[in-house]
């Protein structure tokens, strides 16, 4: 054991430095080495570049599926905003159709109820005309009657003999002058 | 067991202050001291087993409830995924797809060889030439192979920089036929020496926590330093898997 030891120390003296340098190690770490690498490269080729490129796939898949599943909602959402402006704006004519006719119904009833007014205000009017040229006749009347009365009772007090024809035909042409 | 016997032995040999910043790449057997041969099971297979540990919690076991949403685990499974696959895509293009398995192999087990590696008493296989090596020289063999098959001769082409000055090409294909022998050169040393030295510095601020006087210095440095290593861990598996890309772009796409 002890002549080992100080073999392998004069092997490492005699190497100087460098365990790169020691050719005695290559064929060993060349066979691990292509080990090793025929190892990895059979894992990677069989199972895991497969493996990994199949789960990439799928779920590139996966999020193109569901950026077209989004793609057609948003058409959808889009069509079904057309159909509810459609809806509004409908609703918006139909209401200011149902406002213009109330409007022309009430302007008409309002019409019909001046022209009423109107009528009964004119057909008043001439009533009052009629009542105040009544009232205006029969006081012309009252003071032709008053006048001649009172003529007649002025003649006979100066003395005169009242002619009841005469004094109401004077009376009248007076009135008239 | 023998690298403590020689730490001993050289605080004995030095009497003052003593560290071995290397010692933590030396390859030893997991069973007993003898030779290292081709077959042993050493340090360096246990840590590349857990690193093949950890890509399976991380890939496979985490995916296996294959959710829609995903929990914590399977995110990280998904974003390594896409991340390497990205990366693939956008260099090479939709024809090196299908390399995408090979990439994702060498970014995984380096990824995660080299944040293992960060643990307390760890081994970083990546720290060493020969793993880095043979991985950079597989990209380069593969590279070149799949260029001359999909262009035959056109391949050259990767030379010859159609879109420079005519008396130019040849010094530029020059140029580029030696960048292109370099290129593995480059590649496995950039990863192996980004690894070695970063453990090496923090094993050396380790020595000097053990001056009292210099450790709270020492101790905020390694805390620092872990926190780059961290950073440079990602880095260089993103750098090496990247660059493989570059390569493969070349083969399949010659002409610049």
């Amino acid at each position: 054991m002890a002549t080992q030891t100080h073999d392998a120390g004069q092997a490492v003296a005699e190497a100087p430095g460098m365990p790169q340098l020691d050719f005695t190690s290559f064929p060993n770490q060349i066979f691990w080495l292509v080990v090793t690498l025929v190892i990895i490269y059979l894992v990677l080729d069989r199972v895991a570049l497969p493996r990994i490129g199949a789960i990439l796939a799928e779920r590139q898949g996966t999020i193109t599926n569901d950026i077209a599943a989004a793609e057609d909602l948003k058409v959808k959402a889009v069509e079904a905003e057309g159909i509810y402006n459609q809806a509004l704006a409908d609703a918006r004519a139909e209401a200011q159709t149902i406002a213009a006719e109330t409007r022309a119904e009430i302007q008409g009833d309002l019409n019909d109820a001046i022209a009423k007014a109107d009528a009964e205000i004119a057909a008043k009017a001439a009533e009052s005309e009629k009542a105040i040229a009544e009232i205006r006749a029969s006081a012309l009347e009252a003071v032709e009657a008053v006048a001649t009365d009172t003529a007649a009772e002025i003649v006979a007090v100066l003395g005169g003999k009242a002619d009841a024809k005469g004094v109401a035909a004077a009376v009248t042409e007076r009135m008239k002058g | 067991m023998s690298s403590e016997a020689t730490g001993a032995e050289h605080a004995v040999d030095e009497g003052g202050l003593v560290f071995h910043p290397m010692d933590q790449f030396i390859i030893k057997p997991l069973f007993g001291d003898g030779a290292v041969a081709w077959y042993t099971p050493t340090n360096a297979t246990l840590w590349m087993g857990l690193s093949i540990v950890a890509i399976i919690v991380l890939l496979v076991l985490s995916t296996s409830k294959r959710a829609i949403v995903p929990s914590r685990a399977q995110s990280i499974a998904e974003l390594a995924y896409g991340f390497v696959y990205k990366m693939v895509e956008d260099v090479t293009g939709k024809d090196g797809v299908k390399y995408f398995p090979y990439i994702m192999t060498l970014f995984m087990f380096i990824v995660c060889a080299n944040f293992l590696g960060l643990l307390p008493m760890a081994f970083t296989p990546t720290s060493h030439i020969a793993v880095t090596a043979v991985m950079a020289m597989a990209v380069f063999l593969s590279v070149t192979i799949i260029g001359f098959y999909k262009n035959g001769l056109g391949f050259l082409g990767v030379f010859w920089i159609s879109s420079a000055p005519l008396a130019l090409r040849p010094i530029l294909a020059l140029i580029e036929v030696i960048s292109y022998f370099v290129r593995p050169v480059s590649h496995s040393i950039r990863l192996a020496g980004n690894m070695m030295a970063g453990h090496a510095v923090m094993k050396v601020f380790a020595a000097f926590a053990a001056i009292a006087i210099a450790s709270p210095i020492a101790i905020v440095a390694i805390s620092a330093i872990y926190a780059l290593e961290m950073l440079v861990a990602f880095i260089q598996a993103y750098v090496f898997a990247i660059l493989t890309c570059v390569y493969l772009k070349d083969a399949l796409h010659p002409h610049h």
